[in-house]
């Protein structure tokens, strides 16, 4: 199955990403020659779903993950909702606008804090000049701004209570909008938490007002930037980091980007447009939904079928399956690998730094984590705006009629990429249901062809240190992608 | 007990949303609060360096009793499956099952604490068919039993703390845990499905801001709707253990403030409950779940008494979802 190789490891439990996960790396010449992505628990909820009311499906599904919850209710929401012809009031689009926003935004920041930024502690990297500096603002339990971005996170997502009772697992989002009216003092208020957590973002991640980095369209600029104060600012301290460490060389991916579009707005259209861009042709192409396949050749799942789209697809385990390394299934888009996530959220919706950044570099853990960091800046402003929209009178929610028998898909975007729910009702009931997550498609497995899925390339050609276990650069690639095991086996 | 509660947590058949909870707690500086309460992370899977092998020697080592393990937070269900063989979770890197993990450390722990329901009674994940087979720690549904058995007692004696809720709030994990560090949690602190009494001891009725509306059987009939959720829209907040209306969550929220039902996420079976989530099953026109401790007749009584004597105001207001009808302004000097 695997080349012949000088070391055989298996990586794992990894934490600091959602759910648990095993890497299996051949190593030859103290770089991964090969990887295998291993999803290691499967707790069904597709099967779970078969044969209940369709509303129910948004008590359950955002219950597949505790960081993701709101980005699976929109999902399901909006399956739902074009089961039933059912539109938003325009208060309604901005209220779940906001409330998701609000937990991509929390993501991010929880991502860079306390997931991935961490990994420069390490003792690996004792005799680099910054590491001391990394140790006081990155410690887990202790570093400075570790500490700083929790407390951040924890008044950011008193947005939640306020927009939608509690976070995770809201039932506030419906097909039709929200159940939470917001009034006008409310508006006041909210708007006050946000100028806080933008307080946040330019005193400690950026040193720079929001609107400066937006206006930084290249990479010569943000280095420009950089240069002026090369430990101003968390995110300037990631930059030097990147130079010393060649991150923006590390964990290249396949090079074509998905993102659905997401904040979708009343008039029609989205706050980030989607679709998918490749690299080398620098052109934006509409995302065929209807070409979006999963195939279960290395899953320990039935693939009797061949590959599927996901409204006729299917989950049957099978534990003994011969072949079969992970419980996720390979996601394909016309047959081909994707990688999702801020990265290419940015990308589609034309952000010019984003765009230099991979045109030069790729899908990259330099590129992966700017992107996020750049989204963050992007959409708090996006926020303000929409939470200036809201017309406290008007209706935020209309009743939810939905037909007995239909199909819907519902697409949104997740902190760490693009979602799909696809929903089948027979006799008032689901008959199927299916779920295409972000890592699904960033840790897919290899698929009946054998090409590795994004995250299996990426980790090709990751060094390897003498007597390393866990190699340090095969978990700055993975924690790049800020994945989430539990969405990618639901 | 000698220096801090040295605390483990680990995650299985869940959504790991228990932990993003956690974090959510109300305070300024999470980590120098749980530090300062005598709180010791030995490991946790969102907050800790050790990562592959690094973790596995520190199981090693609590397994062979190098380490010692004051509180086992478990965090998910644990599932079974296929065939009792527990492979739908195999711990990553080390080869076995997670629930022989689960079996072999409780046995080294002082205390074990199911975090959220599905480690205390197979919640979300034990729902439709059960796929899985996956139950809680001590609980299948609403059944003593669960992974470790009804017999099971943790070193201090204890049978596994149930702290309950989908997701479990962050004040009631913390509140557990610094207890613990103090010495201060005993049998008594238990309700009889070993929920902790500080807050099982609630309903979440209690502080309710709809509560004007439920005097007067004044009752949302769509989403967004003002008035009580109780006659139509499934809420159970009447029945259901939990103090979510007092010790409030994210700052100012809770399920019924967020306009939603009480779907019963602290009681075992919650996640198959026999009826849409959002609507209220009713026999005759009357709901099924009245308040436990209140005579059915006396409630139908009332109920028709006050929907009677419904002010206008909250009549209108319960099916608005802004106030369209103020409370006058007629008196002063109210007596």
């Amino acid at each position: 199955m695997t080349s012949p190789s000088d070391t055989r490891l298996i990586v794992g439990p990894f934490n600091r990403v959602e759910g648990d996960l095993a890497v299996q790396l051949d190593v030859q010449d103290g770089r991964v020659a090969s990887a295998q992505v291993n999803a290691t628990m499967y707790r069904g909820f597709e099967q779970i779903l078969q044969g209940k009311a369709p509303h129910d499906a948004l008590v359950y599904v955002p219950r597949i993950c505790g960081i993701c919850s709101v980005s699976q209710s929109v999902a399901s929401a909006r399956a739902l909702a074009q089961l039933g012809g059912i539109a938003m009031p325009p208060n309604g689009q901005h209220a779940t606008n906001l409330i998701l926003a609000t937990e991509n935004l929390a993501d991010h920041l929880t991502h860079f804090y306390l997931f991935f930024m961490p990994d420069f502690t390490r003792p690996v990297y004792a005799r680099h000049p910054w590491h001391a500096e990394a140790v006081r603002r990155f410690a887990p339990n202790q570093g400075e701004q570790v500490r700083a971005a929790t407390a951040a996170r924890q008044r950011w997502l008193t947005l939640m209570g306020a927009l939608g009772g509690k976070w995770p697992h809201t039932q506030a989002i419906e097909p039709g909008g929200s159940t939470r009216p917001i009034d006008a003092a409310e508006r006041v208020r909210l708007l006050a938490h946000v100028r806080e957590f933008r307080a946040f973002l330019e005193r400690q991640l950026f040193a720079t007002p929001l609107e400066s980095m937006i206006e930084l369209h290249t990479e010569d600029m943000l280095w420009d930037w950089h240069a002026q104060d090369p430990l101003g600012g968390d995110l300037r301290f990631f930059l030097t980091l990147v130079r010393d460490l060649q991150l923006e060389a590390l964990g290249p991916g396949p090079g074509r980007y998905l993102s659905y579009g997401t904040y979708a707005q009343p008039g029609g259209g989205f706050a980030l447009p989607g679709g998918v861009w490749r690299a080398g042709r620098a052109r934006l192409e509409a995302a065929d939904t209807a070409a979006i396949t999963e195939d279960a050749t290395h899953a320990w799942l039935a693939d009797g079928a061949g590959p599927l789209h996901p409204l006729l697809g299917q989950t049957r385990p099978e534990p003994d399956k011969a072949g079969g390394y992970t419980w996720n299934k390979a996601p394909r888009l016309g047959g081909e690998v994707i990688e999702t996530g801020a990265i290419a959220r940015q990308l589609a919706a034309s952000h010019p730094l984003v765009r230099d950044a991979v045109a030069r570099h790729g899908g990259t853990v330099y590129t992966r984590v700017l992107a996020r960091a750049l989204e963050l800046a992007r959409v708090v402003p996006m926020m303000e705006d929409w939470l200036r929209a809201l017309r406290p009178t008007e209706p935020f929610c209309v009743p939810s009629e939905l037909p007995d028998e239909g199909s819907g898909m519902g697409l949104t975007e997740a902190a760490r990429g693009s979602l799909g729910h696809w929903v089948v009702t027979r006799h008032g009931r689901i008959a199927n249901y299916q779920i295409v997550a972000p890592t699904s498609w960033n840790f897919s497995p290899r698929d009946a062809a054998g090409t590795p899925g994004a995250l299996e390339q990426a980790l090709v050609g990751a060094p390897v240190r003498d007597g390393e276990q866990t190699p340090v650069a095969v978990q700055h690639i993975v924690r790049s992608f800020d994945p989430c095991m539990v969405c990618t086996v639901h | 007990m000698s220096g801090p509660l040295n605390v483990l947590w680990l995650q299985s058949g869940g959504c790991g949303g228990c932990s993003m909870s956690l974090l959510c707690a109300d305070t300024t500086d999470f980590q120098g609060h749980l530090r300062d309460a005598g709180i010791h992370l030995l490991w946790h899977p969102s907050l800790s360096l050790a990562c592959g092998d690094e973790l596995v020697t520190l199981l090693d080592a609590i397994v062979q009793g190098h380490t010692r393990l004051d509180a086992l937070c478990i965090e998910g269900a644990l599932l079974r499956g296929p065939q009792g063989t527990g492979r739908f979770h195999m711990l990553a890197g080390t080869g076995l099952p997670m629930i022989d993990w689960v079996r072999r450390l409780s046995t080294r722990a002082r205390h074990v604490l199911a975090v959220g329901s599905c480690a205390a009674w197979g919640g979300i994940t034990a729902g439709g068919d059960n796929p899985t087979d996956a139950c809680g720690l001590q609980y299948d549904d609403d059944q003593p039993g669960g992974l470790l058995g009804a017999g099971f007692r943790s070193g201090s004696g204890l049978p596994v703390i149930n702290v309950a809720g989908c997701p479990t709030h962050p004040g009631w994990v913390i509140d557990t845990l610094m207890a613990l560090a103090l010495g201060e949690f005993d049998a008594h602190a238990l309700d009889p499905l070993n929920r902790p009494r500080f807050y099982a001891d609630q309903l979440v009725h209690h502080g309710c801001t709809r509560n004007e509306y439920y005097e007067f059987k004044a009752s949302a009939e769509k989403p967004s709707d003002l008035g009580c959720l109780m006659e139509h829209m499934g809420c159970k907040g009447t029945q259901v253990h939990a103090d979510c209306n007092t010790r409030l969550w994210n700052g100012e929220g809770s399920c019924t403030r967020g306009g939603y039902a009480c779907i019963a996420c602290t009681e075992p079976g919650f996640q198959e409950p026999g009826h849409p989530f959002h609507e209220t099953p009713k026999l005759a026109g009357i709901p099924i779940g009245l308040p436990t401790d209140m005579p059915k007749a006396w409630f139908v009584a009332l109920a028709s008494l006050s929907k009677s004597a419904t002010p206008k105001r909250v009549k209108h207001n319960a099916v608005s979802d802004h106030l369209v009808v103020k409370p006058a302004v007629r008196k002063t000097r109210l007596k």
